[in-house]
């Protein structure tokens, strides 16, 4: 096999890869594309093991009687919860692809602070440390919105150790954010402006504001609780004289952001791949920068929409309310833009494409029924029922995972050199749009019938439709296996990768070799033309 | 079971109506998700690649109508949900000020609670007669739990420390789920029952059949007189606290001048925490207070009998602003 491999093993060029062995050269690496893998392989991990208690909740919920004790579930779809939002969604994007391709594409040697990105990978394992062992002591059962005082005063799990987790790896989170902002501020190349920078850079820009401007308020929430859990102080727990309404406040001051900090970065990578495999500027791209900010502002003032029904008064749930109809609009504008910039262009089907196709349509459906949950009257039916899991599904897996797995493919051959194979590629590509429809469509039917979350057994009429889930979850976690598979057979022996194999625009394909250097370039890029200049336009057209 | 429908069976009047809402939103979204799909299913077969070597396409960098449209266009269809769904989410909560059939439930872990005020006591069950408007007054003795009724199309958090209400008019007699939506610990999905939705003739009849130990005034007024709240309280102006005498439903001045509604959580606060809001013209640290003392069914029993001295027959001042779209009802 191989054969046909039209590499010379004797000269391959010096590679951040190759560069150096051992496991010191990883675990005190500075280069950001380095940290970038480390940060890889450690939400990978964190992907498996909170798919794994997906998984094992799909299975109780195949009878009403389910399988596995109560206490058992609840702690499965705390542990779900909490590595899935906070050990992967949150970092995945940003600190992987963002890691590696922030500098990349803005013509830098590096982030700012090399050294603290590095820190903010320990920060990150640290805090992984700490839940895991939450996590193997027992498990924790308040749900990942750690909801006072249950969480407070009347859980016997492992709260603690699991906010520790949350709050030092928030450090992390904001640690990134910080060194992105600096970075994209100071240490763009010559001629790289503003209006000529990446979407994916104005997206993980967006982000980044959100990671340094909202996470301290969890950190702090979280401390909040461990002084109530430990020393009853009473902040939330009324028997204590606090207000348990408070920590809803201040849980979604963050978390509701948080959401935007998870599908920006997916949304950054769309445009990538959109432009590339239409091989046409994105339309409006103006429009689409300009969106990622007013995504960012706008997030922190509605977070009061999960509180419709817990108490808050009913003029502060109308502003909230429309608020969050507000917030739909920049998402609705980069649909609509990426769905322009295939009119008229020259589109081919690789992988990254299909995931991009994905994308477009799930999130449009996560996005729209967001507008369900907005209007009052509905949400106070459907909230706290398998409808808001089908919503936050749809945008985070149907969007926010679909747009990472589309990068890691889009990247793969500028990451590790090689090429993966495209057949298995597109096949697992179906499977998980599939299985991903399957799981998680019927939910929505579901928690309209009324079918509450977070129900370890379920009357029985809801049957149907929870087996048709679970069927689902099995295509989609083969979905998520293959990939797996391939990706690490073409790692090693996949055939090696040419600099630019998709012909596409960008610093990081056209000027730096693949795997790129150390220190990225051989040459200081000098930038002289808009992104995504595919057609090689002389004249800068500025729009929006 | 029937046949198949993602509508859940209606049991008041207002569950038609956020139905009607549902199906906007079902239709607006099911047009959009339209127009997406097929737009990006026809761009990507009629502007695919034929051959590798195909040219570059000729870059189009936006058009400033456009986005105007696709910007302002939803912005409206947008308003006329926001503004749809919150008039109807103001009337579902907003209960009417008189004639409401008063049902009291206490959550705790993991059961529900349910007081009438002729004094039957129910666990999980709660029977309410058509035609009548129902208001429920919700506590809590512990967590955070929610009293969902899907054929109601409502819910309402149930929060430790404060009284959360609303109210509905059962349409169709039937049995009905009752679910408690916020996760409040390891039976919190065993911690359900069923509204039981009777013609006012057979409600008659089932309140006629409990009731051991008298009614919820009754047993209020019992516990009225042993905490001893009746030697200060007295009827007259003469005791060391404010007269109760039609005084709920009524704007109180405070002693910070502040006027505020004794409704239901007025009471329970004044009672729990006496010092919280003085009436003007009394002192503070008299009454004890009784955080802690008291459980959350008694304090219920207590504001009921609180409330039978305010009869309905005394016209009620003006209420406060904006609370009565529906008191007309």
């Amino acid at each position: 096999m191989n054969a046909t491999l039209p590499f010379a093993q004797t000269e391959t060029p010096i590679n951040y890869l190759n560069a150096d062995y051992g496991w010191k050269s990883w675990l005190f690496a500075t280069d950001h594309k380095r940290i970038a893998l480390l940060y890889l392989f450690s939400i990978t991990a964190f992907f498996f093991v909170g798919g794994a208690f997906a998984v094992a909740m799909r299975i109780n919920l195949l009878t009403p009687e389910g399988i596995f004790s109560h206490d058992t579930y609840n702690k499965l779809f705390t542990m779900h919860g909490i590595i899935m939002v906070f050990f992967f969604l949150v970092p995945s994007i940003p600190a992987t692809l963002g890691n590696f391709l922030v500098p990349m594409m803005i013509g830098a040697r590096d982030l700012a602070f090399p050294r603290i990105n590095l820190l903010s990978w320990y920060i990150y394992i640290v805090g992984g440390i700490f839940t895991l062992t939450a996590v193997f002591q027992g498990g924790v059962d308040t749900g990942w919105t750690f909801y006072a005082p249950f969480s407070s005063s009347y859980s016997n799990t492992h709260v603690i150790l699991a906010a520790l987790g949350i709050f030092v790896s928030g450090f992390s989170s904001i640690l990134t954010g910080l060194n992105f902002i600096v970075t994209i501020h100071k240490m763009r190349a010559p001629g790289m402006t503003w209006n000529r920078l990446p979407l994916f850079i104005w997206g993980h820009y967006a982000t980044s504001l959100i990671q340094v401007l909202g996470t301290p308020v969890i950190a702090i929430t979280m401390v909040l609780l461990g002084l109530e859990r430990v020393l009853h102080a009473g902040i939330f727990d009324p028997t204590l004289g606090g207000d348990p309404i408070l920590f809803q406040h201040l849980f979604w001051f963050y978390s509701h952001p948080a959401v935007y900090i998870m599908i920006l970065p997916g949304m950054a990578v769309i445009s990538e791949i959109v432009a590339c495999f239409s091989r046409k500027a994105i339309f409006g791209y103006g429009f689409v920068a300009y969106s990622s900010i007013a995504i960012a502002v706008f997030s922190f003032i509605v977070w009061g929409h999960h509180l419709f029904v817990s108490g808050q008064s009913m003029y502060a749930s109308m502003v909230f309310s429309f608020f969050s109809f507000l917030v739909a609009i920049p998402s609705a504008i980069k649909v609509f833009n990426w769905t322009a910039t295939m009119y008229k262009g020259s589109i081919s089907y690789e992988t990254p494409m299909l995931y991009a196709f994905g994308f477009m349509g799930l999130f449009t459906i996560g996005g729209l029924t967001g507008l369900f949950l907005a209007t009052m009257a509905i949400d106070v039916h459907v909230t706290d029922t398998y409808f808001v899991i089908a919503h936050f599904h749809y945008v985070m897996v149907g969007g926010m995972v679909m747009a990472y797995m589309g990068g890691i493919h889009f990247w793969f051959p500028k990451i590790s050199g090689r090429l993966y194979p495209e057949g298995w590629a597109k096949f697992a590509a179906l499977l998980v749009f599939a299985g991903f429809n399957l799981t998680f469509f019927p939910q929505f039917i579901l928690g309209y019938q009324g079918m509450p979350r977070r129900y370890a057994h379920y009357p029985p009429e809801f049957q149907v439709l929870n087996v048709m889930s679970t069927a689902g979850a099995s295509i989609l976690a083969l979905g998520y296996l293959i990939p797996m598979i391939y990706l690490a057979w073409a790692w090693r022996y996949g055939p090696k990768s040419p600099q630019n194999p998709w012909n596409a625009k960008g610093l990081e394909w056209e000027q730096s070799p693949t795997p790129p250097p150390t220190f990225n370039f051989e040459h200081q890029p000098v930038v002289t033309e808009p992104a995504y200049n595919y057609s090689g336009e002389e004249q800068e057209v500025k729009l929006g | 079971m029937g046949v198949f429908s993602i509508f859940p069976s209606r049991a008041s009047v207002a569950a038609g109506e956020v139905d009607a809402l549902y199906t906007f939103l079902l239709v607006v979204g099911g047009a959009m998700t339209a127009i997406i799909f097929a737009s990006v299913f026809f761009f990507a077969v009629r502007y695919r690649r034929k051959s590798p070597n195909d040219p570059a396409p000729k870059a189009i960098h936006g058009s400033l109508p456009l986005e105007i449209a696709w910007t302002v266009i939803p912005f409206l269809v947008m308003l006329v949900m926001f503004a749809w769904g919150t008039k109807l989410y103001f009337q579902n909560y907003t209960p009417p000020l008189h004639d409401t059939l008063d049902i009291y439930i206490t959550g705790k872990q993991w059961m529900w609670k349910v007081q009438y005020p002729t004094g039957q006591r129910e666990i999980n069950e709660l029977h309410v007669p058509t035609g009548s408007s129902v208001k429920l007054i919700l506590a809590s003795e512990d967590v955070i739990h929610s009293f969902f009724v899907p054929a109601l199309r409502l819910k309402h958090d149930v929060v430790p420390g404060s009284y959360q209400t609303f109210w509905f008019e059962p349409k169709e007699p039937g049995r009905y789920h009752i679910f408690c939506a916020e996760y409040c610990g390891t039976g919190h999905s065993d911690m359900g029952g069923w509204m039981t939705v009777m013609t006012p003739a057979d409600y008659e009849n089932w309140l006629a059949g409990g009731a051991n130990g008298g009614s919820m005034v009754e047993l209020g007024g019992k516990l009225f007189q042993q905490y001893g709240c009746v030697t200060c309280h007295v009827t007259d102006h003469e005791g060391r606290c404010p007269s109760l005498l039609n005084v709920f439903g009524r704007p109180v001045v405070l002693d910070d001048g502040r006027t505020v509604m004794a409704d239901e959580a007025y009471v329970r606060e004044s009672i729990l925490n006496p010092n919280a809001k003085v009436v003007k013209g009394y002192k503070h640290d008299i009454m004890p207070v009784f955080e802690g003392q008291i459980s959350e069914e008694g304090l219920l029993q207590l504001i009921v009998y609180v409330k039978s001295l305010s009869p309905p027959t005394a016209s009620p001042a003006k209420p406060a602003a904006s609370a009565a779209k529906r008191s007309s009802k």
